[in-house]
Formats: structure tokens, sequence, C-alpha cells
């Protein structure tokens, strides 16, 4: 990857290799589809009228530990209040997660990653994304959020986590925290192209 | 002459004031960026560079900060714009 670098207009532009750039559509595609699993359970089970008047949302967390990190509570010691900010926001939160994660997924498209498989794909080319600033701000999101997710499964919950994790022999433990390292590097050029 | 009646001090801890602001609190997390927390604060509540990354740091070193005060309502927005930043934030009454 070449990192994000600022051009006129508040546009960045960054280079990927075409696996990273699978990689990236890849994870997003999966958290896009972790949400939309979650906004069906609700809408499946919600009451029509509340669900027209943009209230029908679930009031309890969700039982998968991504989500509760993706959608985590408002109210931390009341549980009542909690109840009841969720049944009215949760699905515009999920609602924005996946337009973050989409817009992620169109602009890598747009700058040349096919659907092929990974396989046939990893040929050397390569996928140049060029983002405009309200694209820059769902890249933000939709990297935080696969990052989000990946540290949820990989079991980071502390700074002493991460260090256990950059010591661990595991082999799909390290691939997958290279993984959660390179997503950070992403993200961190972003932010800095953005300074 | 009446014997004066012995009131209990409110506990005012306990006592809602009607002015009692409500404050979003930031949570310190293993995964989002230094940059990345400070720019939110810069970029969402509009404070300077100095002030957000004083608040990026609060986050980091104790574990969260109050990062905005005032209505439920607005603070209910600002918890709800950090949730699809990716924070971990939280509302609550202040002085609680």
């Amino acid at each position: 990857m070449k990192p994000f670098r600022r051009r006129r207009r508040g546009r960045v532009q960054a280079t990927f290799e075409s696996a990273e750039a699978h990689l990236l559509a890849n994870l997003s595609a999966q958290v896009v589809e972790l949400l939309r699993d979650r906004s069906g359970e609700s809408e499946s089970s919600a009451d029509p009228l509340a669900t027209q008047l943009g209230m029908g949302g679930p009031a309890l967390p969700p039982d998968d530990p991504v989500l509760r990190r993706l959608l985590p509570d408002a109210y931390r010691d009341d549980a009542d209040d909690a109840a009841e900010f969720r049944r009215f926001t949760e699905q515009s939160l999920v609602s924005s997660k996946v337009a973050n994660a989409e817009v992620l997924i169109e602009t890598l498209r747009a700058g040349g990653l096919d659907d092929g498989p990974i396989a046939d794909s990893d040929d050397g080319t390569e996928v140049e994304v060029e983002l405009d600033p309200a694209q820059v701000q769902a890249w933000l999101r939709a990297l935080t959020d696969v990052r989000l997710a990946l540290a949820v499964r990989l079991g980071i919950e502390t700074d002493e986590d991460l260090e256990r994790l950059e010591q661990s022999d595991d082999d799909a433990v390290i691939a997958f925290g290279d993984v959660y390292d390179w997503l950070g590097f992403v993200q961190e050029s972003l932010v800095v192209a953005l300074d | 002459m009446p014997t004066p009646v012995q009131i209990d001090e409110p506990d005012v801890a306990d006592d809602v004031r009607l002015e009692d602001p409500w404050v979003t609190i930031v949570w310190n997390d293993p995964v989002n960026l230094m940059s990345y927390v400070a720019y939110v604060f810069r970029e969402y509540f509009g404070y300077t560079e100095d002030k957000a990354t004083e608040l990026m740091l609060a986050v980091h070193h104790d574990g969260k900060a109050v990062v905005s005060s005032g209505s439920r309502e607005q603070q209910e927005r600002h918890v709800q714009a950090m949730h699809e930043y990716g924070l971990w934030a939280t509302l609550q009454r202040s002085g609680v």
C-alpha cells in the first residue's frame, strides 16, 4: 500500500495492492453482514406501527460481542434508559454503519477492485482510491468498525491483551494480528493525511 | 413558643436539580488510535488541537474523560455520534 496523501479540495488518495483491497472489502462486507443480521432480527419481531414511527428498534443489546461493541449501551448504569435509547436509535446507527462500509467497498471497486476470487486477482494490479471529504468520513468510520470487530474476535479488551497478542506463537493469531496492525496503519495514514 | 421542627438536611447527591447538566463520557479502549480520537474531538466538537489532545490523553491515561456537558437531549446526540465514529461513549447526570 502507498499511504494516503492529501490532494486538492480536501481529497485524499492511496494505492492498494489488489490483495489488500480484497481484504479490506471482504472484512467490511463481513461487518455489513453482521449488522444486517441484527437489523433483520429486529424487523421480523417489531411492531409495524412502531417501526413506521421510527421507534421499532430492539431494546436489548445484541448477544454477539462484536455487535455489542459496534452498538454499545448509551447509559452505563441504567438498564431502562439504555433500553429506551437503543429502541429509538439503534436502527439509525446500524444504517449509518452499513452505509459507511458500502462507501468503502464502492470506492475500492471504483478504484479497480474486481469481484473475482483473490487468487485470480493477485497479479500485481493496483487499486487506486481517491476520496472526497464525505467519503473520507465514511472510510474513517468503516475502518474503525472493521478494527473494532477484529479486535473483539482477537480478544483485545485491554492494552495488556495487545502485548499478549504480540507474543503469541499461534499462526492464526499472528496472521490476524498482522491484518489488525495493517488496518491500524491504513487508518493512521488517513488521519495523518487530513492534518 | 413552638419548638422548631427538625428538618433533615437533603442529601444533595440524591436530589434532582433542574439545572443539573448531563455529561458525555468517552471511555478508553485499546483499539482506537490516539490520532483518531483527537481527530474526532476536533472534527465533531470543534475543539482546538490543544484541547482535543488534552482530552484524548485524559481518556488514555485516566480511562475516561468528560468531553461535553449540557442538556440530556444534546448529550444523547453526542453519544450517538461517538458511536458512529466507533468511540465508546456514554451519558449520565453530572456529578454522579
